[in-house]
Formats: C-alpha cells, structure tokens, sequence
C-alpha cells in the first residue's frame, strides 16, 4: 500500500459521513470536505447529490478544480429552494468550526463579546438552522486548545446540551454524527452526548489529541484511523490532481 | 401604464434618516451597488440595513452611515471576509441583529404577506434567540386533532418576526418602464421577498427596455418581478461593479481584492474614496473606464 498523507488520511475519514446515505444532498465546506463528498459518491454513496456551489446539482463527482463551464448541472437550486431541502432533512452537511466545544456547539460568527467582537467572522450563517434539521458533521482542519473550546463564544451550529433544553422542537431531528480534525476522528457517544475520540490518525498519539483540547475528552476504546485503500488514494489524486487538500491542513 | 423610470437621486430623496432598508441580492453577487455608492454619499443617516451581507454592510456600517444591520453573514464570496465590516464590528462601531438566513428569508416572507410572524425550528438552542431578546418563541397549537403530529405535540418553534422595510433596493438584469423585471443569472436570490416586505420597492437594472419586451431578453420565466412590486425602475448599466451580474458580467475580482488591500490600510482607504467612492456613478463608472484604458 501507498502511505497516505495526513489530508488523505482526513478525505477518506470524512467520505464516512456519507456512506449508505442515500438519495441525499452533501454539502461540503472547505476542499477536504469536497474531496470527500466526492469520493463517496464515486465509491460507496452514488446516489449523493452534489452542488456546483452556486445554484444547480451536477451530474456525477468531477475534479474539485472542473472550470464551472465544464460542469454538467442536472436541476437548478437556487438559494430559496435550499432551505426546502434542508428543512426537510435530505441532507448531511460538514461545516467547519472556529470554535467547537465538548458537546458539538460551533461558532463560525465571532470571538469574543458579541456586542464588539475580538476577531469578527463570515456569522452565523444557516447554522443554527442546519444543526437542528439535519445531519451536521464538522471539519476542523486545525485541532487546538483555540479551536477544541471548554465554551464557545457564540453558539451558531447548536451541540447536545443546548438541544436539549431548547425542547423537542430542537432535538427531534438533531444529529451530529461525526467531527473530523487532523488529528483524528470523534463522535458524541461520550457521557450525556458529549465528545469521545475514536480513532487518531496515524502517526498522532492518544495524548497529543488530548493536550490539543481545550475540554475533557471522553477517551476509550481508540483505534487508529484506516488509511485510505489504493483505490480510494487513486481517486482522490484524480478528484484533486493540483493538491489543494495539503494546502489546507495544519499539521 | 404608468412609466416608473427615475433617478438615483429621485429615489433618494424619498428616503428619510432613521429609515430601515432592504438590500437585494448575496454576499458579492448581483448587489444593486449603485445605489449603495449614492447612499454613501448622501445626508442620510442611522440607517438600519437589512441584507444577505456583502461589500454593501460593510461600506454602509464603516461609513456610519448604517447603525443597525440585520443579517446572518456577511461576506465577499471569493474573499470570506469584509476587513470594513470587521472593522467596525471590532470597534463596535454597529449594532448587529444576527439571525440564521432561512430565519432571514421566513422574515422577507412573513413581511411579505402581511403576518406577523412564520415558525421554524432554525434558531432554536442557538445564540440567535439568546442574542435577540425581541425575537420570540411559539408553542405548537397542533397538540391534538386531525393536524397533530405526535412528534411535535408540546414542541416550541421560533416565530420569526416579519422584516419589515421602509425601502427596498435590487439589482436586476434587465427591468422594463412599467416595472417588471428579469433576473437572467442562476439565481433569483430573495429580491422579490425584499421588494414585497417594502413600502418603497426600487429596481435598478442593467437596460430598462419598453414596457411588455422583457421576453426579448430571455425567458419569461426569469421575470419574476412584475409591476406590483416595484414603485420606481432606475437604469444603472455596471450598476451592481464590482458585485457579480451574471450573465452580464462576473465578479471584478481584481477590483474587488484592491477594495480590500485599500480597506486595510488608512492612507489607501482614503485615497480609494476619494477615486471612487467621492462621486456620483458617473464619476464612478469613468474612474473605471479610465482603469481600463490605462491597463491595456
């Protein structure tokens, strides 16, 4: 076997959102996640509908770098009918965090008061509304004691707890199946819902994970995330033949 | 039919400070920026403005021109940040109302037709409803009866107050005299919703062609925009520079990073608004014609 990067390594953890979802829409923000989308639909989720991240669904998983001229679109969703699509819950999201905390709480608006924020961000866009509608996952290409927070400062994609009290109308289609960051995989299967590591990635220690969060970690039964098979690695060299997936991770 | 053409000036001199105003179009795409540049330039002040965020808050709030924006993102597309919106968020120069943007789009709606509210589950347990004391909640009537759905009986939505708006601005393709109007691009964003939640309805357009011809500039289908909606048609040929126009134009790109190098710097920013930003968009547009000239 070809050894994997680490960006490889996170594509093929992420494709895992996706597999046996179905006929549903994959929205994937950041080019890792794209890659990822895209090697699902092109091994075991072929059915995943895909955006041109502008207004229509494409035909098929193209190279992430296809000229936007060169794509072939098959329906036209223009941002009013997206809401359509993610009220009902056909779809499975993997937003980023600037923040993230112990119970899948992320904040993409702001750090620090909100009145006068320290740094302003892009806000809290559809986050609010996707987390409690649909499958939310997250990709955190940066794992730190800035990103991995005990609290965040501005609660956008909604975690557990804060489900939980907002009632029912919050939970009943609330899921956060998985976060990915470079250094390894987690899910939410800790105590009351809160963040447990499930894998790290090769060459990444249980404790580097642990020192790298800013909250305590549910940590039990860790294995090693799976490379990515030489089918998978021969796909995405093809999804991304200009390697923007190693621009964008922090090692 | 009544012919609705007129100028900038004319629909500016119809707006009074204090005045809440919708802004079509999203984040760097098909912004009717004209009329943002005339805002800059005008006496009004604390205004409230109400928009899927792009170059408009950020000139609008930095300017001060703007005291309220209401908005769930604001962004420049192939630039993920504003530095004249951070700017003046950092400094608390703005008072923000942050809403989730289908919570946005149910405002333009319920604004719309006239009800004071619609429901949703977007916004419940975020910060949306922690941050926006006024925004309120409703418990589910359905509890029992041939409506309920078991599932939902007891649950509380966010009731998602109308966005109610003095005045409303878009940027379309192409409008005709009488006031219908046609995006040709992809997308029709939410201009419509912002003209119907409006007491003032303005479009601005590319070509304002006569009235009934709209179907020589593309499919009628696209014309979703038709008189009752609109009060006042303004031709603004490159009126949404440096904002995207498709079909007619995409994205000045490089126009669009020199806005945010000068953005960055004081001395650039001022020597940016004095060549751009200090006149009228006849000013504006020969400063870019004369951009052009001088990079061939």
């Amino acid at each position: 076997m070809t050894e994997p990067t680490r960006a490889e390594v996170c594509i093929a953890a992420l494709a895992e959102v996706w597999r046996d979802a179905g006929e549903i829409m994959a929205s994937p923000f950041g080019s890792i996640p794209m890659i990822a989308s895209r090697l699902a639909k092109r091994t075991f989720s072929p059915d995943l509908v895909l955006t041109d991240g502008e207004a229509a669904i494409i035909v098929g998983a193209p190279p992430i770098n296809t000229r936007p001229e060169d794509l072939v679109r098959e329906a036209a969703v223009p941002y009013r009918t997206i809401f359509s699509v993610v009220w009902s819950g056909r779809r499975h999201i993997v937003m980023q965090a600037s923040q993230i905390d112990r119970f899948g709480n992320q904040n993409l608006s702001a750090i620090g008061p909100s009145k006068q924020p320290k740094v302003q961000l892009i806000g809290v866009r559809g986050a609010p509304g996707n987390s409690v509608n649909h499958k939310t996952s997250y990709w955190v290409p940066d794992h730190s004691t800035r990103t991995f927070v005990e609290a965040v400062d501005t609660v956008c994609g909604v975690g557990y707890d804060r489900a939980a009290a907002a009632g029912s109308g919050a939970t009943r289609f609330h899921e956060l199946p998985l976060v990915v960051s470079n250094l390894g995989v987690f899910d939410f299967s800790g105590p009351n819902h809160s963040m447990a590591l499930v894998s790290v990635h090769p060459g990444v220690t249980v404790d580097e994970v642990v020192t790298a969060t800013g909250f305590e970690l549910h940590v039990d039964d860790v294995v090693e995330t799976p490379w990515p098979t030489d089918d998978q690695l021969a796909i995405i060299a093809e999804l991304d033949p200009k390697g923007a997936r190693e621009r964008e991770i922090r090692t | 039919m009544a012919d609705k053409r007129a100028t900038i000036d004319e629909a500016l001199d119809r707006l009074e400070p204090g005045m809440t105003i919708g802004i079509g179009g999203w984040g760097s795409r098909r912004k009717p920026m004209a009329i943002v540049r005339a805002l800059l330039n005008s006496s009004l002040h604390d205004l409230t403005i109400v928009s899927y965020g792009g170059p408009d808050v950020g000139l609008l709030a930095n300017s001060g021109k703007a005291t309220k924006v209401v908005a769930g993102f604001v962004t420049l597309d192939s630039i993920a940040l504003d530095p004249l919106w951070r700017q003046v968020r950092q400094r608390g120069g703005v008072d923000l109302t942050e809403v989730d943007e289908g919570l946005f789009y149910l405002g333009l709606q319920a604004a719309a037709w006239r009800v004071p509210f619609l429901p949703a589950r977007a916004g419940l347990g975020s910060d949306v409803l922690e941050r926006n004391p006024h925004m309120k909640t409703v418990v589910n009537p359905y509890n029992d009866g041939p409506y309920a759905e078991p599932e939902d009986a007891g649950s509380v939505f966010v009731a998602m107050p109308a966005l109610r708006l003095d005045a409303a601005f878009v940027h379309a393709n192409a409008a005709d005299t009488a006031g219908n109007a046609t995006f040709t691009g992809p997308d029709p964003f939410f201009d419509e919703l912002f003209l119907g939640a409006a007491e003032l309805r303005v479009v601005t357009a590319e070509q304002v062609v006569p009235e009934g011809t709209l179907d020589s500039v593309g499919p009628l289908a696209k014309a979703t925009v038709h008189r009752l909606l609109t009060d006042l048609v303004i031709e603004t040929p490159n009126g949404a520079h440096f904002t995207s126009c498709a079909p007619d134009y995409d994205r000045d790109e490089a126009f669009q990073k020199a806005y945010v190098t000068a953005a960055g710097d004081p001395e650039l920013w001022q020597a940016f608004v004095e060549r751009y930003l200090s006149g009228d968009e006849a000013k504006y547009q020969a400063a870019l014609a004369q951009d052009r000239e001088g990079s061939k």
